[in-house]
């Protein structure tokens, strides 16, 4: 079973803190990691590998010090890494991401399955996985949350949605976006970090891909980002002490005449 | 024709509450514009009373293509339908809830039909002599808010989060059509086939579109605890979630998990105890309408986003809690 990962460099945000002045996020000093939420995609492709036999390939689109994030996921345990790098890939939106990725994917040959993370924790859109599977006219599952069953031909999954659990029977190749309850991420052992150190990373850019040139990074991009706002996220409520019998029958009190206000009862 | 369309959704005939909820966004743009609102709705056997009320609650127009073979949400198909209109009637601007079938169906289409798309929007507007869609939406967790635009491509296309927008009042005066159109065959695509669907859990929720939300973390200490927070819950017609902590617990399963790895949630009230405010977490909780925390920390990063705190004992203060809402429900005061 071939697989390819599309993974994203994302600043990481465990350990950012809030400004309380401003009440915005200290962004400053933050290192860039995998995209947690791609994690998940590379655990389970790494758990097929090892049932299915065949290959795991990570790819990124993004500057050339992205091919750290193809080094941990190798570290993890994929087997092969390509940085999907150019000047002229800056600033893409979804659509052009998708469009660029998916060429990528089309360059490295044939593929049984494409998996995604549900989203990236910077943007936030969870477009690029389905984008992907758009231009490549490939069958797609989002949020999937299990792998069922694996044929020579076809992929059944479940799928997390309002109600409960879809469960669709893919044919392959496909491309699936999945979400946390799906794997658990292992962590990179002391070998696979020697053999991500040594593994090569091919680097595909406009040089030797067969691109639109209109179609990529800002200038290709639909949407145009006009205005950034960076809003307050602290809201200064009211705050009250509940101790003793006494206290906590005051602070709630003052929570009924809240709720009273807001008129949520 | 230059209209304002909004994706209805329905499940198993019936329509979804977001349904309605877009048509309150997709009539503010639509009167800006001067234009008509259509609601377009894939499904199967749904009822004339049902669409009717899409018309009462904002539609100038409704276009249901009725087939069996739209039923379940396939997303290979249902682009093919949506992407057959877009190409047929041309509208101006598409509004599509940011539901597990409408994020992964626009993003679909937009390839497809060749535009952009702007997730989760918050704000949207009409720009002055352009006409061009102004999409507001959060990033980075909620801690930026970008404004976006697509200039020269069309139809503007954006998704909106649940639970964002109150329907418009139903209004049984309002009059507008109901155009049914078939579905045509080459658009039905066969790969994928759905072979079942599962819902084991004795209460399976859905807590991005719940109204009030009430969640536990780490500090709820065990299991049994959520029982207060499922009567809290429920005495505002709730649903309870839960801190990634408390899930990995395996307190809650995990489709109640906010935040980062889990649902991001925009209720008119989200009440949370033993949840300290990990930044992951304030990621699912930012575009909440009031928030409620109780936590014995004062210094708990929670209260920088509560509109009201209480600093205390959860296992003092939501049992009290519950005993004076039903007083409150009792004597009505
Ligand atoms: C990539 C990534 C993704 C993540 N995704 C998510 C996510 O989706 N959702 C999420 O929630 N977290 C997520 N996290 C985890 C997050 O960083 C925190 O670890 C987690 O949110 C903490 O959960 P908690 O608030 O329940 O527990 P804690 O941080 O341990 O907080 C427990 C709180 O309970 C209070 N408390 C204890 N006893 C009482 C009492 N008797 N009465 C009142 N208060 C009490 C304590 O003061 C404390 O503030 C993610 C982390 C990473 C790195």
């Amino acid at each position: 079973m071939n697989i390819i990962i599309p993974i994203k460099q994302v600043p990481e945000t465990s350990n950012v803190k809030m400004d309380k002045e401003t009440g915005t996020m200290i962004r400053d000093g933050v290192e860039s990691v995998i995209n947690p939420l791609d994690l998940y995609a590379i655990e389970l492709g790494i758990q097929l590998k090892e049932i299915h036999g065949g290959k795991v390939t990570v790819c990124t689109m993004g500057p050339p010090s992205a091919q750290k994030a193809l080094r941990e996921a190798i570290a993890m345990g994929c087997d092969d890494g390509i940085l999907i790098t150019d000047r002229k890939f800056a600033g893409a939106d979804t659509w052009a991401t998708s469009y660029t990725l998916s060429e990528a994917i089309k360059n490295m040959g044939s593929f049984d399955l494409v998996l995604a993370g549900e989203r990236a924790t910077d943007g936030d859109t969870g477009q690029v996985g389905p984008g992907i599977a758009a231009w490549l006219n490939i069958p797609l599952a989002t949020y999937v949350s299990h792998v069922d069953e694996v044929t020579n031909t076809h992929i059944t999954v479940e799928r997390l949605v309002e109600e409960g659990y879809q469960i669709l029977k893919m044919p392959l190749p496909t491309l699936l976006t999945v979400v946390k309850e799906v794997s658990d991420p292992r962590l990179p052992t002391l070998r696979g970090k020697k053999k991500a150190r040594a593994t090569e990373i091919p680097v595909f850019s406009t040089e030797n891909m067969n691109l639109n040139e209109g179609s990529l990074g800002l200038k290709g991009s639909p949407t145009k980002v006009v205005k950034i706002d960076y809003p307050k996220v602290t809201r200064g409520g009211k705050m009250v002490s509940a101790n003793g019998e006494e206290g906590i029958n005051a602070a709630i009190d003052e929570l009924i005449k809240f709720l009273e206000e807001k008129e949520l009862i | 024709m230059s209209y304002v369309w909004t994706i209805a959704e329905q499940s198993k005939g019936k329509l979804r509450g977001v349904s309605f909820e877009l048509l309150s966004r997709g009539r503010k743009l639509a009167d800006k514009m001067n234009t008509q609102l259509c609601s377009v709705l894939l499904g199967s056997n749904v009822s004339d009373e049902a669409l009717q009320e899409l018309i009462y609650r904002g539609a100038d127009n409704v276009y249901f293509i009725d087939d069996p073979r739209l039923e379940n949400f396939i997303v290979e198909t249902h682009s093919n339908v949506l992407s057959d209109l877009i190409r047929e009637y041309k509208p101006h601007t598409i509004l599509a809830a940011a539901t597990s079938s409408g994020r992964s169906l626009m993003p679909y289409v937009a390839i497809q039909v060749n535009t952009g798309l702007t997730a989760d929007c918050t704000e949207l507007d009409i720009e002055e002599g352009t006409k061009h869609l102004l999409q507001t939406r959060p990033a980075i967790g909620g801690n930026i808010m970008a404004t976006i635009k697509t200039p020269n491509h069309d139809p503007q296309m954006a998704t909106v989060r649940p639970k964002s927008s109150r329907p418009l009042p139903e209004d049984t005066g309002r009059v507008g059509k109901i155009i049914r159109l078939s579905l045509k065959d080459e658009l039905v695509d066969n790969r994928v086939e759905m072979i079942g669907f599962r819902k084991d859990l004795e209460e399976f929720v859905n807590i991005e579109e719940a109204e009030v939300v009430v969640a536990g973390g780490k500090g709820m200490k065990k299991q049994e605890n959520f029982g207060m927070l499922k009567e809290l819950a429920k005495r505002f017609d709730g649903v309870v979630g839960a801190s990634r902590d408390a899930v990995d617990r395996g307190w809650l399963p995990y489709p109640h998990q906010i935040g980062l790895s889990g649902k991001t949630i925009s209720p008119k009230l989200y009440i949370c105890a033993g949840i300290s405010g990990s930044i992951q977490h304030l990621a699912g909780i930012k575009t909440s309408e009031t928030i409620i925390a109780v936590n014995t920390d004062p210094d708990a990063n929670i209260f920088q986003l509560a509109d009201f705190g209480i600093i205390g004992n959860l296992f003092e203060v939501i049992p009290k809690l519950n005993q004076r809402l039903e007083n409150y429900k009792k004597e009505g005061k």
